[in-house]
């Protein structure tokens, strides 16, 4: 069937910020659908408030609301644009759920808008716990025996009723499994129960048996009108069932099932999308398997494209995200062709000939009070994947990519803390699953314990576990060679170690030499890796798309001989973590476009399938490789690149430049010692002397007294951190001796290296500058005012651009310092600058000559692609002919703002400090700077009401001010609350508001009222840095928990009332496409 | 597990092909050399399925799946009573890990007689017969040293399965009858039947009665069945002309039904040409389209020739998306149909079992 031509105009949702269980997997998804469709001539509109998508750019839809996504702002677009059709199964579940919403509420009705992809009808009977069972049983599929309650009554009537536990606690209608668990007694099930039906969008909990150690399995499904089905990829996860997908180490293609097992699951699986009615597009379906008997178990399906979904994308080649916006619009799977083969259709299932392994990436370390157990809630923040040509390889390739430090399943000197562990405790830890298990099982392997053994206590199948002690085993086999020299001598044992994924890194730790040696000597022997294609066939057909992963065979293929005029590699940034994200993603991405664009070849590299970097269209040519210096020169060398770019992908990039100069590679724009010297604290004092700019007074310490001294030299407050971080990890404001020690004695037994001190600029307004500069010629992008006063981590602080508080002098002085830094440090590319003003007196905090977070969010607003431009400047062309001379003058305000995980860590506090935390970033436009605020804050869910009640609590430094924000509030309408000290202090001042018990005060206390739903606003400031009180970590916790927005800074306060205050008088908010803002520019 | 190790990198047994390539690995089946076709197999389950497949008598089976053996063997999954391909050839091969699993797959090997050869770079090996077509091979895994030139040597001398009869050499030797209560009575010819194809039919309440290749049609009808049908088989269905002569016999008397070989001996009954593919169908991800109703299947293939040149008297009614061959003809006046590809699956996508119901609605026709 063709294309439907009764549509025109279609809307695309996005997902939004990224967040925990929803990360840039969407990005990608939402690209290939907007290329999708505008190719096949329809009018695309995309509403999406994360502005380091690529799918926000100007050129990919027709018209790109950069808005918040809520059901009111989708009802004033819908007004505006009034398209055919919504497409809502591409935004993850958060354009799902807007969906449902704007279904539910007639609004979808009133304009005529089909939903196209899935209906309303099918969403509800895939989302709707109780619907879903209901529908499964009647196609005969097993379920585990479960009930759905609404209340905590009903919850414990159907615990009694399944009668064991342990029990498994899932919310309706929530992404990522927020406020799951699995309980183990009454008490946990209280608890899990309560936070359940919080999260839940429609308070209900499913409670069901506990299905803890079963195998768990996915199938990826394409369907389409007609009613063609396929099944994309199959994947098995490696942890058993208990452990939430996106945190489980998984493999494609399922390895353990016969092919009568599998057939069957496929058959079922393909039911429960006809049964769900899902018309077109994919689905993910998800089973467990008793390892016992073979009892097969449905879990659940997503009638929508998922993280699976990109997973299983850059897993097979199969472009599941562009299928299935071309099915939503009518095609069949046999009209579309297999852009791989180029001959075949995409009406086939993908053979793999190679096994792909995915390991997902935590960042506990980030909030040491989290619990880091994995269970059924999500808690990872990205994920790895890599490629080899067997499961060791394969597996070893995928932790080595995870950007941890760690050089493969072990064997890298840093299984120290494992080895350790008593037999107790290492028994404890198998049983655990966490971030680290895989190391534990290592050193049970090591310890002698077989395979029985650690599979009684992980559930882990045996088949992986046999592959697991044959690499912890075969470690002596490489160290028994002795040297490597006699390890390069013996070729057939040497090969056998790389076919198994050791990386040069662990053999140079077995061999007890260095990896240059080893990777020289190896080179010398004729052992190199060679490349396969990842071409959807198995090697039946020819591969027309050049999509590669390394491995150890007798032949490769020959790389497909280059068609630019010269060949550049860029490499992107690995796995998401906090701190470095779809930001540098973006910059990749961008690079990669302008330089083909200017002719060309462009080479990529990354191990993150999240990415739009890792579609194998942003690139000529794409590598899934680990980003190691090992697996980046073999490509390096292989495609003969006459240059490589390490600027744009964030620190794991960066962190190889000098190991891929020394070793042979052209690092293009600014050089690495460049950027080194920029991270140099002495070097970079030189230079600020020089360039005659101040910095906060400031020292190195090695130890707690020279700690000591220097703070009492440079004056408490002071901004301590160990040096060498992204994200501003372990970077703390102390305002106390003690604590001073305290931060000092534990960095250093931590082994931290130097620890830098800061004076801490109380109260200072910082900045965000990027810049971009072709070595001559230094064009600012903009200058970014934060919100929040110094001592907030800049990615997790509220930003706008153009500033708002800073004079004509000092921004001039801050242009001036731009051009200055950049001739100095020689950039060629981008550059970050962050500044502080304290008191009219401009303070260089730091200089980033590379790309920095920021630059997406820059690049939106003023309408220029800074790293593209960045690009094309590296390879030697200049602003001046590339037209980019002079700033951008913006005649309208863009906000950005951080969005938070809190809501996965229950308990952990949710105050901001110098550390970042955020995972992602949402970006409002307005030509009211009041609006643009407020609608930064509804976009990343800090949902402000216009009416309600407020509950003010704020520090001391801040009561001088309180007064204001009270009366203001009190104008907008809002009746307040406070605890005794605030209300005494209002009260003075003629400002009635209602007294409120701290919690250790009596009841009903605060957490009572908010439990009730008396609270519509918290604001709580406290001050950076200060052990906050027990109360007001409940308070803060609670507040998140029960989804009520809460400001923590007086600025923000502030903010916000001027954008209440705006919107109340212009009635509504506005929206605006990109596309028009950007018409307004000069 | 070090022994183990070591022989796993030594790679002393190898596959030497007619164009002079060779293969190293190290063995994993039965110390015995062995000759045949090597062909390639893009299924990622159904490793015994597939050995005990008679149709891949004659061949050498390269599996793009690497990870192999993973889930075991059980006679539950015999597809005959033995294994007849020439030798398996794969990347890595486990040891079980399955509730289902009653012998490894090296036992299992090891039990028929079958030689293998495992740590093969089955990609190249691939990419090689997908460039040069099937190709014929001397599998070298015995301890006593060959040459590799001498190898070769044995691969070109062998006469490879053009115009061969492996049918015969795997047919059962004796009639035998399933599901004997059956509503229905089917004969079905075994050139090579596989035994989920006999259970498929079972499945539509039919009393199969199975018979040796060479029994004559006039045997076959005084069996007085309601419909015959035509089983897949290995090598050239040129070869055994006299099925083709029996099946030109039956034809119009007694309704038809073939798959893979029993479809091309169909055609070649009806006057279709049939020749042999580059390097064949071999896989569980064949898109395959109904012309009647547009539908497109996911199909389990297994075959090196395929028919073309369709008489009028024969309606295409299948044709394979990737290649546009012949995948399914019906005789436009007599009753008769069969499908190149293998609605049994076993291994493979349940996509097309209704066939089996088609057949049985089209003896109820009658």
């Amino acid at each position: 069937m063709p294309k439907r031509t009764d549509l025109h105009r279609i809307l695309i949702i996005g997902s939004g910020p990224i967040v925990i269980g929803q990360g840039c997997e969407f990005d990608y998804s939402g690209v290939q659908a907007c290329k999708a469709l505008k190719g096949d001539g329809y009018e695309v509109v995309l509403v999406n408030s994360n502005p380091a998508t690529v799918m926000t750019d100007a050129e990919l839809a027709d018209r790109t609301y950069i808005e918040p996504l809520t059901v009111d702002i989708l009802h004033e677009i819908l007004r505006r644009e009034r398209p055919d059709a919504i497409l809502p199964t591409l935004g993850g579940q958060t354009a799902l759920n807007l969906a449902m919403e704007l279904e539910e509420k007639g609004i979808l009705k009133r304009y005529n808008v089909e939903l196209i992809g899935a209906s309303a009808q099918a969403i509800r009977q895939a989302e709707d716990r109780q619907l879903f069972k209901e529908k499964m049983l009647s196609i005969g599929l097993s379920l585990p025996r479960s009930g759905s309650a609404h209340s905590a009554n009903e919850a414990n009537a159907i615990a009694k009723s399944i009668g064991s536990w342990p029990l498994i606690i899932r919310p309706g209608f929530t992404l990522g499994g927020t406020g799951g668990g699995i309980a183990h007694d009454q008490e946990e099930f209280d608890r899990i129960v309560r936070g359940g039906l919080e999260a839940s969008l429609n308070h209900e909990v499913l409670i069901e048996e506990s299905l803890l150690g079963w195998k768990e399995f996915e199938m990826e499904v394409m369907r389409d009108r007609a009613g063609n089905s396929v099944i994309v990829c199959s994947i098995e996860n490696l942890d058993p069932m208990g452990v939430h997908t996106g945190d489980s180490i998984t493999i494609a293609p399922i390895q353990t099932l016969s092919d009568r097992e599998y057939q069957e699951m496929r058959d079922d699986s393909l039911r429960v999308l006809a049964a769900i009615g899902v018309e077109t597009g994919g689905s993910n379906v998800q089973w467990a398997v008793n390892p016992t008997d073979g009892r097969r178990i449905i879990i659940e399906m997503n009638p929508r494209v998922s993280r699976s979904s990109a997973l299983a994308s850059k897993a097979t080649g199969f472009p599941i995200a562009k299928i299935a916006a071309r099915l939503a619009v009518g095609y069949t799977l046999d009209e579309l062709r297999n852009d791989i083969t180029g001959c075949t259709p995409s009406c086939f299932e993908p053979a793999l000939d190679y096994v792909v392994t995915k390991v997902p990436r935590f960042t506990f370390e980030k909030f040491p009070s989290a619990d880091s157990t994995l269970g059924t809630q999500m808690k990872s923040v990205g994920e790895a994947m890599a490629i080899g040509r067997n499961l060791k390889q394969s597996l070893q390739k995928a932790l080595r990519s995870l950007e941890t430090g760690r050089a493969g399943f072990g064997a890298d000197g840093k299984d120290g803390r494992f080895e350790g562990a008593s037999d107790e405790e290492l028994a404890r830890e198998l049983a655990r699953p966490s971030a680290d298990r895989l190391f534990y099982v290592r050193a049970a392997f090591r310890r002698g314990w077989d395979v029985e053994r650690v599979f009684g206590l992980t559930a882990i199948d045996r088949y992986f576990l046999r592959h697991l002690a044959e690499l912890a085993a075969f470690e002596d086999e490489i160290a028994s060679a002795g040297t490597v020299e006699a390890l390069v001598s013996d070729v057939a044992l040497l090969r056998q170690a790389k076919e198994f994924g050791y990386s040069d890194r662990q053999l140079a730790f077995l061999l007890r030499s260095s990896e240059e040696t080893v990777t020289r000597l190896r080179k010398s022997a004729g052992v190199v890796p060679v490349f396969g294609s990842v071409d959807t066939c198995a090697g039946e057909f020819e591969a027309v798309t050049p999509y590669y992963y390394s491995t150890y065979a007798d032949y490769g293929e020959a790389p497909r001989p280059p068609r630019g005029k010269a060949t550049i590699m860029v490499l992107g940034g690995g796995p998401n973590r906090i701190g470095q994200g779809i930001e540098f993603d973006y910059c990749c991405c961008h690079a990669a476009f302008a330089l083909r664009k200017a002719g060309y070849e462009v080479v990529m590299v990354n191990s993150n399938p999240e990415t739009v970097s890792t579609d194998y269209d942003t690139s000529d040519k794409l590598y899934f490789e680990p980003l190691t210096l090992e697996d980046v020169m073999h490509i390096y060398e292989r495609e003969r690149c006459s240059g490589v770019i390490v600027q744009f992908g964030g620190q794991t990039p960066l962190n190889l430049a000098e190991g891929l100069k020394r070793a042979g590679a052209r690092v293009l724009g600014t050089t690495p010692e460049d950027i080194t010297m920029a991270e140099d604290r002495d070097e970079f004092e030189k230079l600020a002397e020089r360039i005659g700019i101040r910095q906060p007074a400031n020292g190195i310490a090695h130890t707690v007294d020279e700690a000591l001294a220097i703070a009492s030299r440079i004056g408490y407050p002071v901004l301590v951190r160990p040096s060498f971080v992204l994200g501003g990890r372990g970077m703390v404001i102390v305002h106390q001796e003690r604590n001073l020690r305290q931060f000092v004695a534990a960095a250093v037994a931590a082994g931290g290296g130097s620890i830098l001190i800061d004076r801490f600029l109380e109260n200072a307004v910082e900045l965000d500058v990027d810049c971009i500069s072709d070595g001559e010629t230094t064009v600012i992008g903009a200058i970014l005012e934060h919100v929040e006063p110094a001592g907030i981590h800049s990615g997790d602080s509220a930003s706008v651009t153009p500033p708002m508080t800073l004079s004509p002098v000092i921004q001039e002085r801050v242009r001036r310092y731009a051009h200055d830094f950049a001739r100095e440090l020689h950039v060629c590319g981008l550059m970050n600058m962050q500044l502080a003003v304290k008191d009219g007196e401009l303070y260089m905090i730091e200089v980033n000559p590379r790309a920095s977070r920021t630059v997406p969010f820059v690049s939106k607003a003023i309408g220029v692609s800074l790293p593209g431009l960045a690009a094309r400047c590296m390879v030697g062309e200049r602003l001046r002919d590339l037209g980019f001379v002079q700033e951008v003058r913006l005649p309208y305000i863009a906000v950005k703002e951080a969005v938070f995980p809190f809501v996965k860590f229950p308990g952990v506090d949710v105050v901001l400090s110098p550390e970042m935390k955020s995972t992602g970033e949402v970006m409002s436009l307005d030509r009211d700077r009041g609006l643009a605020y407020l609608k930064s804050q509804i976009a990343a869910g800090n949902r402000l009401p216009s009416a309600g009640n407020v509950f003010l609590s704020v520090k001391d430094a801040d009561k001088p001010f309180i007064v204001d924000v009270a009366r203001q509030l009190q104008q907008l309408g809002f009746t307040l609350y406070a605890t005794r000290g605030t209300s005494t202090l209002l009260y003075d001042h003629g400002i009635r508001t209602r007294p409120v018990f701290k919690i250790s005060q009596g009841r009903p206390n605060l957490l009572d009222f908010m439990r009730d739903g008396e609270i519509q606003w918290v604001i709580n400031t406290t001050e950076p840095g200060e052990e906050a009180m027990v109360d007001e970590v409940q308070m803060r916790s609670q507040a998140v928990a029960s989804g009520i927005p809460i400001t923590t800074t007086l600025a923000g306060v502030t903010a916000a009332i001027e954008g209440l205050a705006d919107k109340m008088d212009f009635g509504r908010f506005e929206v605006c496409s990109l596309q028009e803002y950007h018409r307004h520019l000069a | 597990m070090m022994q183990h190790w070591k022989e796993q990198r030594e790679r002393r047994a190898y596959l030497a092909l007619e164009d002079g390539a060779v293969f190293h690995g190290y063995s994993v089946g039965a110390p015995v050399d062995a000759v045949g076709e090597v062909v390639f197999n893009t299924g990622m389950t159904g490793y015994q399925e597939i050995l005990t497949d008679p149709s891949y008598a004659g061949q050498f089976v390269a599996l793009t799946c690497p990870e192999i053996g993973n889930y075991g063997c059980t006679p539950e999954d015999d597809e005959s009573r033995d294994a007849f391909l020439h030798g398996l050839l794969v990347h890595e091969l486990n040891e079980p890990s399955s509730h289902r699993s009653q012998e490894s797959l090296t036992s299992f090997l090891a039990r028929h007689g079958k030689p293998a050869l495992a740590g093969v770079d089955i990609r190249a090996l691939t990419l090689l017969i997908r460039t040069k077509g099937s190709l014929r091979a001397h599998l070298h895994v015995e301890d006593t040293p060959l040459p590799e030139a001498e190898a070769v040597l044995r691969a070109r001398a062998w006469c490879g399965l053009d115009g061969q009869d492996y049918a015969g050499l795997v047919t059962t030797p004796e009639r035998y009858e399933l599901n004997p209560g059956g509503e229905l009575h089917v004969v079905a010819y075994d050139f090579g039947v596989k035994t989920n194809i006999l259970r498929q039919l079972a499945a539509q309440d039919i009393r199969v009665t199975v018979v040796p290749a060479r029994t004559p049609a006039s045997e076959v009808l005084s069996l007085r069945p309601d419909g015959v049908f035509l089983s897949n088989g290995p090598a050239d269905p040129s070869a055994v002309s006299y099925a083709i002569e029996n099946v030109r016999q039956l034809l119009g008397r007694v309704p038809l039904m073939g798959i893979c070989l029993g479809h091309q001996l169909l055609g070649l009954a009806c006057g279709a040409s049939c020749g042999r593919l580059k390097f064949g169908h071999h896989g569980c991800n064949h898109p395959v389209r109904e012309l009647a109703t547009g539908r497109v299947e996911i199909t389990s293939q297994n075959h090196n020739y395929a028919l073309s040149e369709l008489p009028s008297q024969l309606e295409l009614t299948h044709v394979n998306l990737n290649d546009q061959t012949v995948e399914g003809i019906r005789h436009r006046t007599e009753p008769a149909f069969s499908v190149q590809y293998h609605p049994e699956a076993a291994p493979g996508p349940h996509d097309a079992t209704r066939l089996f119901a088609d057949f049985r609605r089209l003896i109820m026709a009658r």
